[in-house]
């Protein structure tokens, strides 16, 4: 770095911007931005202004750009609505999403430190077992476990929306390759104590490792309440629909008032964005170590 | 350590297996199927029973039953392989892939790089662009549909149309020009380059600053040439990941096909076509499982195809 040759004048880097050229770079930098910004904010908005707005003030012929009288009571409009179990929906979601997640971790995160800690002879063939299922593209399953699941019984029950989702190799697979970078003396130390494998695990490995459990449950979470193909295929009567088939229902009947439909989902993604303002940092650790998950 | 972890209340299995092992070992074996035991089972019944029985029962006929009735042979795939909707939802597909995984790649890449070159409110744009991870196909194509795309006039794009004079365009239901591939296509980019920006950003940030230094000292110029010498050649594996994710995310397009436009013969990808025959108003499920198992195989194909062109793992992320 010293042998930067100033008499030559060759164009140093820090100083790039300051010439005409650079300058346009960086202007025209700061315009895709913002560009930028505008798109991906601009589906947000017509939310807001839709959830917010009279059915006239939406049809009609010249752009309001936001509603002057806030229709507040298109909440209750939307609940009212029975023709649309709002309620139920939003219901099924929850518990789909918080026990589809826990159970999910909890089977996962077992499977992986069983994996990863406890000796087994044939603990490589039951890994090989697990990842396997990996190979196989997700989404094409949805025929397959429809079967079983409707042979079980489970069609129109949220057992049928949560139980056949909660196996994740994947997940399985992130909590082994974690768990073996755990540090084991803290684990010797448990040991020492008198602690089984059950004690350790518990009471040692989870409280030390809540940010990675965080981040997984964070995207697990959104996931399960974003799913649409599953619980459109399981939920074929209105009691056991979810927040996303009720609203995908809602489109595609022929009658389709358009405030409350975008109520509807203003209420259904306030959740996610509250999840996202206060835990982006957990997701994005999330997303960056797994990489994979949709 | 290990006789102090073999639990005590299981004495007929340590007894058992007792005989040919240390103690330690055989408690040791029944921890195992503890931790590991609930998930294995599940997956047995969830991911290996359901691929079994679908396989079996794609050689039998099976209308609107899940138990195999009679015996056909291998006629549902001989049907699904020269079923002109299916062949032509494999097209749909294709055409789908050839717009969103280069417009993905380059675009989330693009993002990436100008979120790390800016000096201020760099956490505000990346949440920005990461925002709508948070919501499902479902509400993005209800956005798309019923707002900016939407064919009357007072959707957003044909208002703006109208305010240059131009007519008002019916997007999801034009077939020449298909139109409708604007939609499709800006809903699944507005999804999901937040998430590939987010991994391309962690993969600049893993490239050494020595690496520039070193190039500018050899008189390198920023820009285009740093970039295309040491970003991009740094960036290898993060590039294969999100090309090989986009392209299996793409095949099972389901959401936005199904809520945008519907089970329609023009532009409906694979799912939504076996979707239709296994799950509509005739549940065909021995064509559907034949359909299932016929795109699996393609997936797999393809993935293993990519892997190999690509070289993945070998780069070391």
């Amino acid at each position: 770095m010293t042998a930067i040759d100033r008499t030559t004048g060759a164009p140093q880097p820090i100083g790039y911007s300051r010439s005409t050229l650079g300058r346009v770079a960086l202007i025209l930098r700061w315009v895709a931005l913002f560009i930028a910004v505008i798109l991906f904010l601009l589906p947000f908005y017509l939310v807001l202004r839709n959830a917010l707005s009279t059915e006239a003030d939406i049809t009609s012929p010249s752009w309001t750009l936001f509603p002057k009288h806030l229709q507040w009571g298109n909440i209750k409009e939307l609940f009212n609505d029975t023709q649309v179990p709002m309620a139920r929906a939003l219901y099924n979601s929850a518990v789909v999403g918080v026990l589809g997640t826990a159970g999910q971790l909890l089977l996962a995160s077992m499977a992986g430190y069983g994996l990863a800690r406890i000796p087994y002879r044939h603990a490589d063939k039951v890994f090989y077992a697990i990842v396997a299922t990996l190979m196989i593209p997700g989404a094409v399953t949805f025929i397959p476990s429809f079967i079983v699941v409707s042979s079980l019984g489970w069609v129109s029950t949220l057992r049928g929306l949560i139980i056949p989702t909660l196996f994740s190799g994947f997940a399985a697979f992130l909590f082994r390759q974690y768990f073996l970078n755990f540090p084991r003396e803290l684990e010797e130390a448990a040991r020492v104590d008198g602690a089984g494998h059950f004690g350790t695990f518990w009471r040692i490995v989870v409280p030390n490792s809540l940010p990675f459990f965080a981040a997984l449950a964070a995207i697990t979470f959104i996931g399960n309440w974003n799913s649409f193909l599953w619980p459109l295929v399981i939920g074929q009567d209105s009691s056991s629909w979810t927040i996303q088939v009720a609203m995908s229902t809602f489109v595609t009947a022929q009658t389709i008032n358009i405030h409350e439909l975008f109520m509807a989902v203003a209420v259904s993604i306030l959740p996610l964005v509250l999840i996202f303002a206060f835990l982006q940092r957990y997701l994005i650790q999330g997303v960056t170590q797994s990489g994979i998950k949709d | 350590m290990s006789t102090r972890t073999a639990p005590a209340p299981v004495p007929r299995e340590s007894a058992r297996k007792g005989a040919r092992r240390p103690k330690g070992i055989a408690g040791n074996t029944l921890w195992f199927w503890l931790f590991v035991g609930p998930f294995v089972v599940g997956l047995l019944i969830f991911s290996y029973l359901p691929i079994i029985w679908s396989l079996i029962l794609s050689f039998f006929e099976a209308y609107n039953t899940v138990t195999p009735s009679k015996f056909v042979g291998v006629d549902n795939y001989v049907d699904m392989l020269t079923d002109h909707n299916f062949l032509s939802s494999l097209g749909t597909f294709t055409l789908f892939a050839i717009f969103i995984v280069p417009l993905t790649f380059v675009l989330s890449l693009a993002l990436a790089l100008l979120v790390n070159q800016v000096k201020i409110a760099r956490a505000f744009f990346r949440s920005v662009f990461f925002l709508p991870t948070a919501c499902s196909y479902v509400v993005a194509s209800l956005i798309w549909r019923l707002s900016i795309f939407n064919g009357v006039r007072f959707g957003l794009m044909n208002t703006i149309l109208g305010w240059f004079g131009i007519d008002g365009i019916a997007w999801l239901s034009t077939v020449s020009p298909p139109w409708y591939w604007i939609p499709i296509v800006t809903v699944r980019l507005w999804l999901q380059l937040g998430f590939y920006m987010i991994l391309f950003i962690a993969g600049l940030q893993r490239i050494s600053p020595t690496l520039y230094e070193a190039a500018y000292v050899d008189g390198a110029k920023p820009g285009w040439q740093t970039f295309r010498y040491i970003t991009l050649p740094q960036l290898r594996a993060t590039s294969v990941a999100v090309l090989i994710l986009n392209l299996i995310a793409a095949y099972q397009a389901f959401d936005e096909f199904y809520n945008l436009i519907g089970n329609v013969n023009f532009a409906r990808p694979p799912l939504v076509y076996l979707y239709g025959i296994s799950l509509g108003t005739i549940q065909d499920l021995g064509h559907g499982s034949a359909g299932a198992l016929i795109l699996a195989v393609i997936i797999m194909l393809v993935t293993l195809l990519q892997n190999k062109i690509f070289g993945f793992g070998k780069a070391g992320d």
